[in-house]
């Protein structure tokens, strides 16, 4: 068991306090009989890195129960089907998968898991893997956790990847950690950054607090070793001309049909109408003149499958149902991209969404002051902007 | 029916910063709440209760002052409440921390139903339930945003199970775990008759020594197959720009832009 030994000869009162007030699982105590660590430690180490005086020591003693990593080769990907198509978070896996792999020359598997995905399995022949295992039956038709699960860990104990990389989508939450558990290995939520070591050791970086903070962590002594991966954070695999992977069909486990939980029905979620849970929006001011703006400002949004929104000049002069505001007297929304279009950026607008991860916004005066709080701002005038760049678009074929 | 519904005490707030100099993380004061998440996982727990009779265990992991967030769930109609507690127990992943709270589920013993948050604000992985029942060898569900029945006979819940783009409904036979999503209810406060009543004398402090598996080297750091080499500031991204140019030009901004950011 690996703690924090204090040296209380060398505590002082101001040294005592100032390690205190490091620790940020309030673990550090003072007291009449000096400092004390207490159960809230997790030992993360700052206490240890703002010590100058010695006073702390990690006492390390830990049974390193490594597992012998030689016997665990290649990164594998959990693929994911809507339907018997393929989610885009697949070539997202597999585009980082292969990135890592490329140095050493290191295999790369697919799992794909469902029913009826041998035409998923066949199209992913062409995005570089070197394998793809696949487990097709009836009662895997709809993502179920320990079904699923059984599937994988089936797949982990013959192939034994060193690496599993699944989706931080709905599925890949629910599932990748259940086998994590069964594989008594670590698993890392969310990443945002991964990374392979020479060593064979997966580097994988993600936000914590809310993004405030990010952490590099490391599995360095069991395998696999897994992590999920933030949807649209890393490149897809580009198709490649010629097929690149053997397709292996693999015999499902014994007694699927019998355990976990019974999918009765799957509903199509009903679109619904709350901007404040897009992830995209284009957000429409009063430089949207007229008709043929709002046609344009609704283009890009089918463009980028965005979420129509607007300033509150809008809603009063009738364009906009209420429910699509932005603003103090609207809205707060904090989507992944904003596009503004002809939006000044008053305060009241402004404070709904700048917390947006990413600001894009098109207004012919300079001086807006959405431009303040934009990352990008795009000074020109939107009716020759957007059918500029709708035009190239269209000739690219690229309309989702 | 017998629920387990297990919370967390977490940091008030998630605006740490890390001292981009010292790497020290910097927070103001050491307040702590319980977790948001949970409230919509013990309202659930009420609510099912209302309908089918039973109890309502709270459990929780953490240092003694996270007696506090257990009280707060006394206070709110929890019929009891468990506080995992050991130095040996500092320091856990993902993987441990599943591991004691589930060996404080055996301890306990009967239940039909463990419910959990989505997540917690501190760690922010949604993991340890799944994991949980994994160790439990029981079904999950997660993203569940209703429990719909319990019956009796099949001894199994109806649940709604929110997927990415559709809405599964789910026959999960107990005893199961589930977790909930936000926003499925309205959370109960804390009663102030209750706090007459409940007292302080109903909480149950585990450590190591009470639980069925006493290996130390499956617990807390030890046990943990991760580790935590550093952390440090994101990226400052308040690099902010301007373009001006033709509409033309501009266009091919935005194209650029968007496809950089995988949007097109």
């Amino acid at each position: 068991m690996a703690h924090i030994k204090v040296n209380q000869e060398k505590v002082t009162p101001e040294i005592a306090e100032r390690l205190a007030s490091v620790c940020p699982f309030g673990a550090i105590v003072v007291s009449e009989a000096g400092l004390s660590i207490e159960a809230g430690c997790r030992l993360c180490r700052l206490c240890l890195e703002a010590d100058q005086d010695g006073v702390l020591t990690l006492v390390e003693d830990k049974p390193e129960t490594s597992v012998d990593k030689s016997r665990w080769q290649g990164i594998a990907i959990l693929a994911e089907c809507v339907g018997n198509r393929l989610h885009p978070i697949t070539l997202e896996l597999l585009g980082k998968a292969l990135e890592m792999a490329a140095p050493a020359g290191t295999p790369v598997f697919a799992v794909v898991i469902g029913w009826q995905v041998t035409s998923a399995a066949e199209s992913l022949k062409y995005y570089g893997a070197d394998k793809i295992y696949v487990y097709d039956d009836r009662h895997l038709e709809h993502f179920e956790p320990l079904r699923y699960a059984m599937c994988a860990a089936d797949f982990i104990a013959k192939v034994r990847p060193s690496v599993v990389l699944a989706g931080a989508t709905s599925m890949g939450r629910s599932l990748a950690p259940r086998i994590a558990a069964r594989f008594r290995t670590g698993i890392t939520a969310d990443c945002t950054g991964l990374a392979l070591r020479d060593n064979g050791n997966l580097v994988q970086t993600r936000p914590a607090f809310g993004g405030n903070i990010m952490a590099r962590i490391v599995t360095p002594h069991t395998r696999p070793q897994m992590c999920t991966v933030r949807y649209r954070v890393f490149d897809a695999a580009p198709r490649r001309e010629n097929p690149t992977a053997q397709v292996e069909v693999m015999a499902v486990p014994h007694g699927l049909a019998n355990v976990g939980a019974q999918v009765l029905d799957v509903l199509a979620k009903p679109e619904e109408l709350d901007i404040s849970e897009a992830e995209v929006i284009v957000a429409v001011g009063r430089g949207v003149k007229d008709e043929a703006g709002l046609r344009l400002a609704k283009k890009l949004a089918d463009i980028l499958g965005a979420q129509l929104a607007c300033t509150r000049p809008m809603v009063e002069n009738g364009r906009f149902d209420p429910r699509r505001q932005i603003g103090l007297s609207g809205r707060t929304v904090k989507p992944k991209l904003i596009v503004t279009i002809g939006v000044s950026g008053a305060v009241q607008f402004a404070a709904g969404m700048d917390k947006s991860e990413y600001i894009i916004s098109i207004n012919s005066d300079p001086e807006a002051s959405i431009f303040n709080i934009s990352h990008v701002g795009l000074v020109g005038d939107l009716y020759e902007v957007l059918p500029a760049f709708i035009e190239k678009i269209e000739r690219e074929g690229l309309v989702r | 029916m017998n629920i387990i519904v297990c919370i967390k005490q977490v940091p008030s707030t998630s605006n740490v910063e890390v001292d981009p100099v010292t790497g020290v993380l910097k927070r103001e004061g050491t307040k702590s709440k319980m977790n948001p998440y949970d409230l919509f996982a013990l309202e659930q727990a009420f609510l099912l209760r209302e309908r089918y009779g039973g109890t309502v265990a709270v459990l929780s992991m953490g240092p003694n002052q996270a007696m506090d967030v257990l009280y707060e769930a006394l206070y709110m109609g929890a019929d009891s409440a468990v506080l995992a507690s050991d130095r040996r127990f500092a320091g856990a992943d993902v993987l441990t921390t599943s591991y004691t709270l589930a060996q404080c589920v055996r301890k306990i013993g009967e239940y039909d139903l463990i419910i959990c948050g989505k997540q917690t604000t501190d760690g922010d992985t949604g993991q340890v339930g799944p994991e949980m029942a994994e160790w439990l060898e029981i079904p999950h569900a997660c993203n569940v945003t209703a429990v719909e029945s319990f019956s009796e006979g099949e001894g199994a819940f109806i649940v709604k199970v929110n997927m990415d783009h559709s809405i599964y409904t789910v026959k999960i036979q107990a005893p199961c775990l589930i977790t909930v999503d936000k926003d499925i209810n309205t959370p109960r406060l804390p009663s102030y008759l209750r706090k007459k009543t409940v007292g302080n004398a109903q909480i149950s402090v585990w450590s190591m020594g009470d639980l069925p598996d006493q290996d130390e080297s499956h617990y807390g750091l030890t046990g943990s197959p991760t580790q935590v080499e550093r952390v440090f500031p994101p990226e400052a991204h308040d690099d902010r720009v301007c373009f001006t140019g033709t509409g033309e030009e501009l266009a091919g901004r935005l194209y650029s832009l968007l496809r950089e950011k995988k949007r097109i």
